[in-house]
């Protein structure tokens, strides 16, 4: 274990969790108002609505099988009868369809962001960086499962990456696990942890504000003119609030 | 019985000249930023016409609104929330720039660079979208006074209702313009789509707002709003919509697009209804039928039940008393003339109108007739199937009887108003006939032609008494503050909220009065407040010191 060893696989993620973390806060508290999905379908549909879903529920379905990789440990699933083996064809199948469909899906966004003339000029350098790292840490995790599942004789990140993933969380790093890993696997990461760092100040912030509440609140909203201020600080006493 | 008040609007179709003067007026005030560049909160449409956005009265292909489901319960239209929750990746509803129109300006640059030439250089136009030359070809109102009207009218989705043989023969029987805000409905299928419950309904007033701050911009209110009132701000990416101008009738004053009417046509005024009873009223099975359910949610601010009910429900007196002074209570149910537009969309309109009878009388009078005789209008009216089946479609959802009632009583007013003009005695009966008396004839004729300023404008303020508390007098206890009186913020000195002045005050007058000279205002916590510097004395931190430190 080296001292670059400790700079990536501990130094950097806390810095990349810390920074997507305060970064919401800060983000949510002081640019209400520019948290949006700033949607393009006004400009273009056509495309919009296969890339869309296509990236959309494909990415859902990867965080899906990140969580099951990622978070529960082997030793539960095991319990509860899944072999490693089953584990894996499961894994596989299942991440290299949502993966392909994810960045099939990005690739027609991408195109459409750059040859349909109203949503380029709608695109600003903050959403081409956003762009680049995103699909940057899709291509290397698509390439980090092909390569060594089906291509190779297959890697079991859940004796290593998974375990030290974990230990992030409950401050006891292991960067040892992470060391020996797969290069892809590694560069994967590592362009997940930028993409987080990135994260509170692109339009990724949407996903923080999913609508799944919709599925329980009451039809027509009533709001009172004294529980609503505008502006995202609360206002001073005085004579600032003119709706008041 | 819970009582909710509901700011609302009618505009007499009657005095519409088309002038466009309200949306103008509106587009200064609210919409002329980049990215709301196509957004009208107010709009003129010339009917027949396809309307702002194009064929947005089309629900088959919209889906805006409520429908009955085979339970008969009221069900959004473009699909429940789960569906919704589905669709949010890429609204399949969503109207696209071209459906409304793409906004442009003219490269005015070239008047002044270009060479010295033969002919006179022209400004192209050029998109606000791409930034490209374009070629203008549709615009918020292209079908203006039936311009295009062969090509574009029968396109109108109200026309296509109504039969075939009445379309042939429509453009020479009549034209009228249908001025158009948001209806801030009692039933706002607009707040019911947002998925981030951005878009509410104010408990106060019953404006509908979209919270800025909560939008987070998934278009479902743009596809969910039948009358297309909701629109997407393309740069920003957040909904926006007609505000009915909150800011101007908190403080009592009409909204723009009323106060700059050159035509004097639009009504504001309070409405009180039962919240509770809008969903039952909203699931009549019968679309005909709505306007009467609609009509029995609003209550009669006259009933002391009533009143006694509000009162319990928190609503002011003045409230109250716009309440009984509304002229718009007065043109739906005393005089009986103003109708909701589209009441089949389920959502309870908010924005009623009078429905024209200029064309009818245009039409008698073309033809030799004596345009202002009781007899000879009121066999217009019924003989002119035409209009009455429009403006059904539009208003009664194509019940023919209220809008023949509505026009027969504006006719029995005009003829019963010339005999008073003409010196002629009074004619009870042509009141009688329409089931009205002279009285409220005249009552009527004064509303809607002479339209008094202070009898069209009904707008009690938003709560004086809050305001009293703002200004800090004595409704509300001075000490009533964060942290209280002698209190620092949680940073020290002078942090947290700013002491109310009136404390400020206090102290400093103690101060004066007890301490030893003029110039001490230690409780002053560190900051000068000119309001209660009389001049005399020098306190810290006003002035410079002679030496440019500051004193201590």
């Amino acid at each position: 274990m080296n001292a670059l060893d400790v700079v990536l696989w501990v130094v950097a993620p806390y810095v990349a969790l810390t920074v997507f973390a305060l970064g919401h806060v800060w983000r949510y508290r002081y640019d209400k108002f520019g948290w949006t999905t700033r949607s393009s379908q006004m400009y273009e549909s056509r495309l919009l609505r296969i890339g869309s879903p296509l990236f959309h529920f494909g990415i859902l379905v990867v965080v899906l099988g990140h969580v099951g990789g990622l978070v529960i440990p082997k030793s539960w699933t095991e319990a509860v009868g899944v072999s490693e083996e089953l584990y894996h064809v499961v894994a596989v199948v299942l991440g290299t369809i949502a993966g392909v469909a994810t960045l099939g899906g990005l690739a027609i966004l991408i195109y459409r962001r750059r040859t349909v003339g109203p949503v380029f000029s709608a695109t600003t350098r903050n959403d081409k960086l956003m762009y680049a790292v995103l699909a940057l840490t899709i291509v290397l995790g698509l390439a980090a499962t092909v390569l060594a599942n089906i291509v190779g004789g297959g890697y079991d990140y859940r004796t290593t990456i998974s375990p030290w993933f974990r230990s992030i969380f409950y401050f006891q790093p292991d960067p040892s696990l992470m060391a020996g890993a797969p290069l892809l696997f590694q560069l994967h990461a590592l362009s997940a942890l930028l993409l987080f760092a990135i994260w509170p100040f692109t339009r990724l912030v949407h996903m923080l504000t999913a609508p799944v509440g919709y599925l329980t609140r009451p039809y027509i909203v009533y709001r009172s003119r004294e529980e609503h201020r505008t502006g995202a600080r609360a206002p001073q006493r005085g004579w600032e609030p003119s709706s008041r | 019985m819970k009582v909710m008040a509901q700011l609302a609007m009618v505009m007499n179709l009657d005095k519409c000249i088309g002038c466009h003067t309200c949306s103008v007026t509106c587009k200064q005030a609210w919409t002329n930023r980049s990215g709301t560049e196509y957004v009208w909160f107010n709009n003129v449409e010339t009917r027949p016409g396809q309307g702002y956005p194009r064929t947005y009265q089309d629900q088959e292909r919209w889906k805006g609104g409520w429908e009955l489901n085979s339970l008969g319960r009221l069900k959004l239209k473009a699909g429940g929330r789960v569906r919704k929750l589905f669709s949010i990746f890429a609204n399949p509803l969503m109207p696209s720039i071209q459906d409304y129109y793409e906004p442009w300006t003219y490269d005015y640059d070239r008047l002044f660079s270009a060479p010295m030439q033969e002919d006179t250089p022209v400004a192209r136009p050029r998109s606000l979208i791409t930034g490209e030359p374009t070629k203008i070809s549709w615009s918020a109102n292209w079908d203006d006074n039936l311009a295009g009207g062969p090509e574009l009218a029968p396109a109108d989705p109200v026309l296509r209702k109504v039969s075939d043989q009445v379309r042939l023969s429509f453009e020479q029987a009549f034209m009228f313009y249908l001025p158009r805000i948001c209806e801030h409905c009692l039933n706002p299928s607009c707040v019911a789509s947002c998925p981030s419950g951005a878009l509410y309904k104010r408990s106060e007033d019953g404006i509908v707002l979209v919270d800025q701050d909560r939008c987070r911009g998934w278009r479902m209110c743009v596809t969910g709003c039948p009358y297309k009132k909701v629109y997407f701000n393309h740069r920003t990416g957040k909904a926006e919509k007609c505000t009915f101008c909150f800011p101007r009738v908190e403080v009592g004053i009409p909204t723009v697009c009323s106060e700059t009417c050159v035509g004097r046509l639009r009504y504001i005024g309070i409405i009180l209804y039962d919240p509770d009873r809008v969903v039952e009223a909203a699931s009549v099975p019968d679309d005909k039928a709505l306007y009467e359910a609609q009509k029995s949610v609003m209550l009669d601010p006259e009933d002391p039940a009533v009143i006694a009910a509000a009162r319990a429900s928190g609503i002011p007196e003045d409230w109250l008393e716009a309440a009984r002074r509304s002229p718009i209570h007065k043109l739906i149910f005393e005089y009986g003339v103003a109708l909701p537009l589209h009441p089949e969309y389920r959502t309870m309109p908010m924005v009623w109108y009078i429905p024209p009878l200029s064309p009818v009388v245009d039409v008698l009078s073309g033809t030799g007739h004596d345009g202002e005789d009781a007899g000879n209008l009121f066999g217009a009216i019924d003989a002119l199937r035409i209009p009455i089946g429009y403006l059904a479609e539009l208003f009664t959802a194509g019940d023919p009887a209220p809008v023949r009632a509505v026009l027969r009583r504006l006719a029995a007013m005009r003829s019963y108003m010339r005999r008073v003009n003409l010196g002629q005695e009074r004619d009870e009966s042509i009141a009688a006939a329409v089931g009205m008396t002279g009285e409220q004839v005249e009552g009527m004729h004064r509303l809607l032609a002479l339209a008094p300023y202070g009898e069209r404008y009904v707008i009690p303020k938003a709560h004086a008494e809050q305001g009293a508390q703002l200004e800090e007098l004595a409704t509300g206890c001075s000490l009533d503050y964060e942290g209280g009186p002698g209190m620092n913020g949680p940073f020290g000195e002078a942090s947290g909220m700013p002491a109310p002045v009136a404390v400020e005050n206090f102290h400093a007058l103690r101060e004066r009065q007890s301490g030893d000279d003029l110039d001490q205002a230690h409780e002053l916590r560190g900051r000068v407040n000119l309001l209660n510097w009389d001049g005399k004395g020098t306190p810290d931190g006003l002035f410079p010191n002679g030496d440019g430190e500051k004193r201590s």
